[in-house]
């Protein structure tokens, strides 16, 4: 907040695991705190109907601490979205330990918040009522319900929406709302499952950063899921990076690029360096080679001399 | 691009040069030899059948498709088709009833003239008249009068609408007849306390089994087999329970409709976004009030739909239901009518059903449209 002007070290090749000296420090202070949430030889497994069994993730260790901004990433089919529902309570594991603030998660519950991918306010809930809605079903009377669901909008700036309906608002305003609505009920852990991924791309850039915002604000760990390897770099503290078939942790990368975080920093050394090594985690080069197009696969069908490139 | 683009102004209004200059500029557009496709490049390894086939295929492709991503009609036009889609069958009927060379088998008498059979008003076939005729002629005798007529099952449209009016609002000529706003009042109390008593069990239980998958499994299968039996079949039984009066009629409403309407509900529970039941949970719902607060209101616009569709084919249980036991309301009206042969007494009792089942089906989807304004599918 203070030192406005970003912190470009005088390194030019620079390996993404070495910290400058602000991020070393704030790592050291993000380990000192407590354990938020713990994952543990997390495994899952689904049957498939030949009677066979995919593993969808494969003893998976995690452990995130208070005010952590985890992102994990990871190549299609790896689970992450099988992780982050498992860690919700939406879908059961079929062995390890997954454990928020030392309590075992055991099924959904208002510790741990979610906003998912799709839209998923409820469209008959004025946006006030749906920001409401987790306090009135964890007991807070109604009018309270309603007079602490104001205090949340008024945070995400969107109080002159309160008695707008879901369909009125536009794609960004909704996800803030589904927000608001998943920290009302003040949980530990927000999961987010690719949030942003459904908006455009000024959008998206706006709710990182409003993201960010509500995260430096509110007591808050955050485990946010995404395909997009700049917004994982943007967002993090730390990156899961989970590979497929079956999904196991590759690597759990701290990211050397210091806060705040602005889309400047995208040409930063750091940056570059952990967004390439994503890369290689995620897209192996003999993929590369796979999916290049030849010259001459497509038969030509135009005139000579006809020519767009 | 250009090859594709060039024949359209020649299509629908050529504009004299413009036409000329994009048929002949570009060649091979329609010609058919296929030249200009890769000659000097000679790359392509097509068959040259290929590049001839493909010229002569797009003529085809240029034909208006009357078939495609239904678009929404003008609200004009709307208004029109659906004044004209009542009005074909209407003028269909008036032209059969009004115009004599069309159909018209028959010859109502109007004067008997010496044949002892006849009387006036009596409808007898044409080749008979004429045969009475050509005997009367014959042996000098006075000839009978009479013109083209329809058989008396099928009243003239002005003859039905004087019997709407007179049957809604006159004093029955008869005196065992009952008038018919009588007769349709009761039946409408039968359809709507059979479906009442429906809805009752079966939108709970239905929303119950699309939200349970074990109490669907539970009860499902055995409705699934109860659904095919007829609900009339179960009448002389209904009968020997309840009775002849107005018990065994709307038991044949419940059973008609009960059974499918579990079957619907739960399966419109089921189509709900599952990832607006996760948001609940992971907000805290549980169970009943999860029902409540979440599963309820999200399906609540197509339970609505549902309802309305439901109540539909109550109305068709309707009057079967109405002649088990002692016949009553609409149908007795109409099978009374239909005895005395005042076809067009019939036809207005027929016809008043449709009017209070499509008037009922407009007012609800009015209504639901103000209740679930942010339903964004076709009410």
């Amino acid at each position: 907040m203070n030192s406005v002007s970003p912190v470009v070290l005088p390194i030019e090749a620079c390996d993404y695991r070495t910290q400058c000296e602000p991020v070393r420090a704030r790592f050291e202070k993000l380990k000192g705190r407590e354990v938020a949430l713990r994952v543990e030889k997390l495994t899952k497994t689904f049957a498939k109907p030949d009677g066979g069994v995919t593993v969808a993730l494969k003893d998976i260790d995690l452990v995130t601490h208070r005010r952590e901004f985890l992102c994990v990433v990871g190549p299609s089919g790896c689970g992450k979205s099988t992780f982050v529902r498992i860690l919700a309570g939406l879908e059961t594991s079929t062995s390890g330990v997954v454990s928020v603030e030392g309590v075992p998660v055991t099924g959904p519950g208002a510790d741990r918040g979610m906003v998912f991918q799709g839209y998923t306010l409820f469209p008959w809930l004025s946006v006030l009522r749906n920001v409401a809605f987790g306090l009135e079903e964890n007991g807070t009377p109604r009018r309270e319900a309603e007079r602490e669901a104001r205090q949340w909008l008024a945070l995400i700036g969107l109080e002159a929406f309160a008695d707008s309906y879901p369909h009125q608002l536009s794609g960004g305003m909704k996800q803030r709302v589904a927000i608001a609505r998943a920290l009302a009920t003040r949980p530990r852990i927000l999961l987010m499952d690719e949030p942003f991924s459904a908006l455009d791309t000024q959008s998206r850039a706006r709710m990182q950063a409003y993201l960010i915002e509500i995260w430096k604000k509110i007591d808050i760990t955050i485990v946010f899921i995404t395909h997009d390897l700049d917004e994982a770099v943007h967002l993090a503290d730390r990156i899961l990076v989970l590979s497929a078939h079956p999904g196991e942790v590759a690597e759990l990368i701290e990211v050397p690029v210091p806060r705040p975080r602005s889309h400047n920093q995208a040409l930063t050394p750091e940056f570059h360096a952990t967004r390439a090594r994503l890369d290689a985690l995620i897209h192996p080069p003999k993929d590369e080679a796979e999916d290049a197009v030849a010259p001459d696969v497509v038969t030509r069908m135009t005139s000579a001399g006809d020519e767009v490139e | 691009m250009r090859q594709g683009a060039a024949p359209l102004p020649a299509a629908p209004l050529p504009p004299a040069g413009e036409g000329a200059c994009g048929a002949g500029g570009r060649g091979g557009d329609l010609s058919g030899d296929g030249a200009p496709l890769s000659r000097p490049a000679s790359r392509a390894t097509l068959p040259r059948e290929g590049g001839r086939d493909a010229p002569a295929l797009r003529p085809t492709s240029r034909r208006r498709s009357w078939v495609g991503v239904a678009r929404p009609l003008s609200p004009r036009r709307r208004t029109t088709l659906a004044v004209l889609s009542f009005l074909i069958p209407l003028l269909a009927w008036a032209a059969f009833s009004y115009v004599p060379f069309l159909w018209h088998p028959l010859v109502e008498v109007t004067e008997p003239g010496d044949i002892a059979w006849m009387e006036p008003g009596m409808r007898v076939p044409k080749a008979a008249f004429a045969e009475e005729v050509a005997s009367a002629r014959a042996a000098g005798t006075a000839e009978p009068a009479g013109r083209p007529a329809n058989p008396v099952y099928l009243p003239a449209p002005h003859e039905v609408a004087t019997a709407f009016w007179t049957s809604l609002t006159a004093q029955p000529t008869q005196r065992d007849a009952i008038r018919l706003p009588l007769s349709l009042w009761h039946s409408i109390q039968i359809i709507a306390f059979g479906f009442l008593l429906s809805s009752l069990i079966g939108v709970p239980l239905g929303i119950l089994c699309g939200a349970q998958p074990t109490l669907a499994r539970l009860t499902e299968p055995v409705i699934e087999f109860v659904r095919y039996m007829p609900a009339p079949a179960f009448g002389a039984l209904m009968v020997a329970i309840l009775g002849i009066y107005d018990g065994p009629k709307i038991a044949i409403i419940v059973i008609g409709t009960f059974f499918q309407q579990v079957l619907v509900i739960a399966n419109t529970t089921r189509r709900i976004e599952p990832l607006l039941i996760e948001a609940a949970l992971t907000l805290g719902a549980r169970n009943l009030r999860l029902i409540r607060r979440v599963i309820v209101p999200a399906m609540l616009p197509q339970l609505y739909r549902d309802q309305r569709i439901l109540l539909g084919w109550a109305w068709t249980y309707l009057i079967v239901a109405e002649l088990i036991g002692t016949s009553s309301g609409i149908t007795f009206f109409i099978t009374q009518q239909a005895r005395y042969q005042h076809f067009d007494n019939v036809y207005a009792a027929i016809l008043i059903i449709g009017l209070v089942g499509s008037i009922t089906d407009l007012a609800l989807a009015w209504l639901g449209r103000r209740l679930f304004p942010y339903d964004r599918s076709e009410a």
